[in-house]
């Protein structure tokens, strides 16, 4: 078939509105889930809810945060969800018992300190998974599953597998405000979103505006090729992951404090969620490409679909069922998206001379 | 003597995002001679041959063989009408075998099953018998060097027993010895009838062996006709207009202290011996050295030891008379090395991301100030040297896989400049680059001698070493083996210092 493109020519006008609404169509798909809940689900759009949304799309939107970066520079990063429960049970161990140095007294701490020494934890596992996969050398899914395993082991040993209970801290030595990270409010918006807003910043700013940022899209593209321009690539990965492990720290703090108690399985899958929402924001699992905006708004996709099929009254398997569906179409339409907008593109092109 | 049409092009358009590679082209292709195609960067070579292979579809126009419009909707289509292509950037498995990778797809096999793995290991012999090459058919693609995957690549079109037989820039890692070879085997392949498409921005070459040539610019063909009467003059007027071909203008400068020195660096290869073995040379400020050497004599590897990317390798250099301690590539380039390697497409370039990303790759530090990269700042630097350099591109924001195979040569090499480098190594600088990238290229490299950096340049291009070098190092199975002034320099000397430690027939080289 030797077929003369005769196709006529869009208006440029048209072309070009297709080709916004192309680009913008995960934000248009969170749109659409959200009006149809607005309609479905008595009660979506009521404030209370909002908030109980926001606050559960900004735990998973954590990790997809960090999940990015990995997944940029060419890794993946299993392991987070784990951390999210072993720093809980940090948390509430330190909340509940502080360091017992063993001499019949042990050290207390304030809420600031307590979240500082959860997040060096985070940063630390991270620090070893990093370890593992540039100076050992094991690939990325190996040595995250194996930090997944022994993380999720070590959160059981803390308790003897059991819950750590009212962690409402003690005033006397300042960690009563423990319990404000999760219920806590700032001109009306949970902290917890606070925290989401900053670290996102952050991370967009990292990404797009500094050389780290350039350097982590460069290795993912091509690591040998980064090598030899001078990247200093075992760097830039000991960051991602470091990075990473730190947003787990995040929620696994949050976790505790929402529900004043912390549980050796918190976190179970949240790895998943988190991996799911950066694909959905458009980041590719073979590195280089992919961005802090589309991975919130891939975050907000999953977060608003469960919550708002759970308010809907849908039977929790069939929710998984959906939930699966969903990420499989957005990666279908991202992928014929990408062969309509070239083929737009040409078109335009074609007919513009 | 007529050759009859094999295969024709009537109408050819290509439209890329942002670029209109092809217009409207009719092409001919005659078989039984050899159909050089020449242009600039960028000029729409690889795209039409593309095309033919089935690899991209015309937007508009038609394709006929033997008179009949034909559909190429992929290679194997393609395959089907008995075309093969040699691409231009290596298509390789590093992971495979050489004979895995030659059959790749047409795997010899008993009942379609199971590979039959001794007889793709004899076909390979044969084919690597008849290219006058000793690669084991079980050695790993990944452990050869670039000119090596392009004898490689050769072998595997070969393979295919095409009726039809493009070329694009198959000889641009191979030195003289090695074209040679390839020049006997299209001879061969000529006289049972196969019709070959060759290009080469090499113009001696395609003079030699073209019976038809081909001038392409900006996408439409400015001039076809046979070879007769046709000389490199005559080519370059079609290709760029103008008449001049003007290499390296002597801009006499003084050369000023040593500015790099290497002290018996050594690399052992993975076999065992010596890829690099005990390599010792000084080089001044503003001093271009050339280096010289058939495949697998070191050359590459010497620079790559240079620029630190062997943490295994042996022995001492200094810049500035200073010892370099780090073994680190990024500590290497702080010192004031850089390197613009063999292999643009896996080393040179990350080809996912922009122009504009990959040529401020190695130099980010000139835009940030604390963490903060000024964009504007980078963009300004970025645009004054795609001018420089004169890099054909629509967008610097395009990813860089967009471009035509030069031009992205001279990404690359934008890159190294970027780094204001006192020793500059440059690793086949001007592979694939047209003659009006490479004359300015050149230019760049003597004014950039004159501001008195120093230049270690490789390549297998004799014309070009003469021309460029102000000094000769030869190199043979690792071993410097010769070392020349300009002015005691000749091709005789330096090709008998280059055979140095072989055996007199190629054929019996040792593996590499
Ligand atoms: N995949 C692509 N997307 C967009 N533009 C492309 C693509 N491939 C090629 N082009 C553009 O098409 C034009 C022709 O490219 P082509 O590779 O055919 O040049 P060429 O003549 O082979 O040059 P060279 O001598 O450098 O190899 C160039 O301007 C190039 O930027
Ligand atoms: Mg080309």
């Amino acid at each position: 078939m030797t077929h003369a493109a005769t196709t006529p020519a869009p208006q440029a006008g048209s072309a070009n509105l297709l080709l916004v609404l192309l680009k913008a169509r995960t934000f248009i798909a969170l749109i659409l889930v959200f009006a149809f809940f607005a309609f479905a689900a008595p009660n979506f759009l009521s404030t209370a809810n909002m908030v109980i949304m926001s606050k559960h799309v900004a735990l998973n939107a954590f990790l997809a945060i960090g999940m990015t970066f990995v997944i940029i520079s060419g890794g993946i990063d299993l392991s987070v969800g784990s951390i999210v429960g072993l720093c809980g049970m940090v948390a509430g161990w330190l909340v509940l018992y502080g360091i017992d140095l063993g001499l019949g007294w042990s050290i207390q701490f304030n809420t600031v300190e307590i979240c500082l020494i959860v997040m060096v934890v985070g940063v630390l596992i991270g620090a070893v998974n990093a370890f593992l996969i540039t100076k050992l050398n094991v690939a990325p899914f190996i040595a995250t599953l194996g930090t997944l395993y022994v993380c999720r082991g070590a959160a059981m040993l803390f308790s003897d597998g059991r819950t750590f209970p009212n962690l409402n801290g003690n005033p006397e030595y300042g960690s009563d405000t423990f319990r404000l990270i999760g219920a806590g409010d700032v001109l009306g918006l949970p902290i917890s979103i606070w925290m989401l807003i900053v670290v996102a910043l952050i991370a967009a700013y990292i990404a797009r505006r500094t050389p780290l940022g350039r350097y982590m899209y460069a290795v993912g593209g091509n690591e040998r090729g980064a090598a030899l321009s001078g990247v200093k690539v075992n760097r830039i990965k000991f960051f991602v992951y470091m990075f990473s492990g730190l947003c787990a720290a995040l929620v696994g703090l949050i976790v505790s404090s929402q529900l004043v108690a912390s549980h050796p399985a918190t976190g179970q899958a949240f790895e998943l969620n988190a991996i799911a929402a950066a694909v959905l924001g458009g980041t590719s699992m073979s590195g280089g490409r992919g961005r802090i905006g589309g991975t919130i708004v891939g975050a907000f996709v999953i977060g608003v679909l469960s919550d708002g099929l759970v308010m809907m009254g849908v039977s929790s398997f069939w929710q998984t069922v959906i939930k699966g569906l969903v990420i499989i179409a957005a990666v279908v339409v991202d992928q014929a998206q990408q062969k309509l907008q070239a083929r737009v593109a040409l078109q335009a092109e074609a007919a513009g001379k | 003597m007529t050759h009859e049409i094999g295969l024709q092009i009537r109408g050819g358009t290509k439209v890329y995002p942002g670029t209109r590679a092809l217009k409207g082209v009719d092409f001919d292709l005659r078989m039984g001679a050899v159909n050089v195609l020449v242009g600039e960067n960028g000029a729409g070579k690889s795209t039409m041959m593309k095309v033919i292979a089935g690899v991209e579809q015309l937007t508009e126009g038609q394709i006929l063989m033997d008179g009949q419009p034909v559909h190429l909707g992929g290679t194997d289509d393609a395959r089907r009408h008995g075309i093969g292509i040699v691409f231009q950037e290596l298509n390789m498995f590093p992971n495979m075998t050489v004979a895995e990778n030659i059959f790749i797809n047409r795997e010899i096999t008993r009942g379609r099953i199971d590979i039959d793995t001794a007889a793709q290991r004899e076909a390979t012999r044969g084919l690597m018998r008849r290219l006058e090459h000793d690669i084991d058919p079980d050695t790993l693609v990944g452990d050869l060097r670039v000119g090596q995957q392009q004898i490689i690549e050769i072998a595997k079109s070969l393979a295919q027993d095409a009726r039809i037989l493009i070329l694009d820039e198959p000889t641009s890692a191979l030195s003289a010895a090695e074209v040679e070879i390839l020049f006997r085997v299209i001879a061969d392949l000529k006289k049972q009838g196969v019709g070959i498409v060759y290009i080469s921005h090499r113009l001696e070459e395609l003079i030699r062996i073209g019976d038809y040539i081909t001038v392409l610019r900006d996408g439409a063909i400015t001039g076809a006709r046979s070879m007769e009467g046709v000389d490199v003059g005559w080519i370059v007027r079609a290709m760029i207009g103008e008449a001049s071909k003007d290499f390296a203008k002597e801009i006499d400068h003084p050369y000023g202290a040593e500015v790099f020195h290497a002290e018996d660096v050594t690399l052992p290869r993975p076999g065992g011996g010596m890829a690099v073995d005990h390599v010792s040379m000084s080089l001044r400020a503003g001093e271009i050295l050339g280096v010289y050497g058939l495949m697998g004599a070191g050359r590459s590897e010497f620079l790559e030891c240079v620029i630190g990317r062997h943490p295994h390798a042996g022995g001492r250099m200094f810049v500035d008379g200073k010892l370099l301690k780090t073994r680190t590539v990024s500590g290497r380039i702080r010192s004031g090395i850089a390197l613009i390697p063999e292999d643009r497409k896996n080393d040179g370039l990350v080809q996912i991301l922009s122009i504009r990303e990959n040529m401020t790759l190695s130099s980010l530090g000139a835009f940030t100030t604390g963490f903060h990269m000024n964009l504007g700042a980078e963009r300004g630097t970025v645009r004054d040297f795609v001018k420089r350099l004169t890099v054909k591109i629509a967008s610097m924001e395009n990813p860089v896989s967009s471009l035509s195979g030069g031009n992205q040569q001279k990404v690359v090499i934008g890159k190294a400049l970027m780094t204001k480098p006192k020793v500059l190594l440059m690793d086949e600088p001007s592979r694939g680059i047209d003659i009006g990238a490479k004359a300015e290229v050149f230019r760049t490299m003597r004014k950039l001698a004159a501001e008195g950096l120093g230049i270690v340049f490789v390549t297998s291009d004799m014309e070009e070493l003469m021309a460029l070098s102000d000094r000769i190092i030869v190199m043979s199975n690792g071993r410097v083996t010769g070392e020349f002034d300009r002015k005691d320099a000749t091709e005789t000397l330096v090709i008998a210092a280059s055979a140095k430690g072989h055996a007199p027939t190629p054929v019996k080289e040792p593996a590499a």
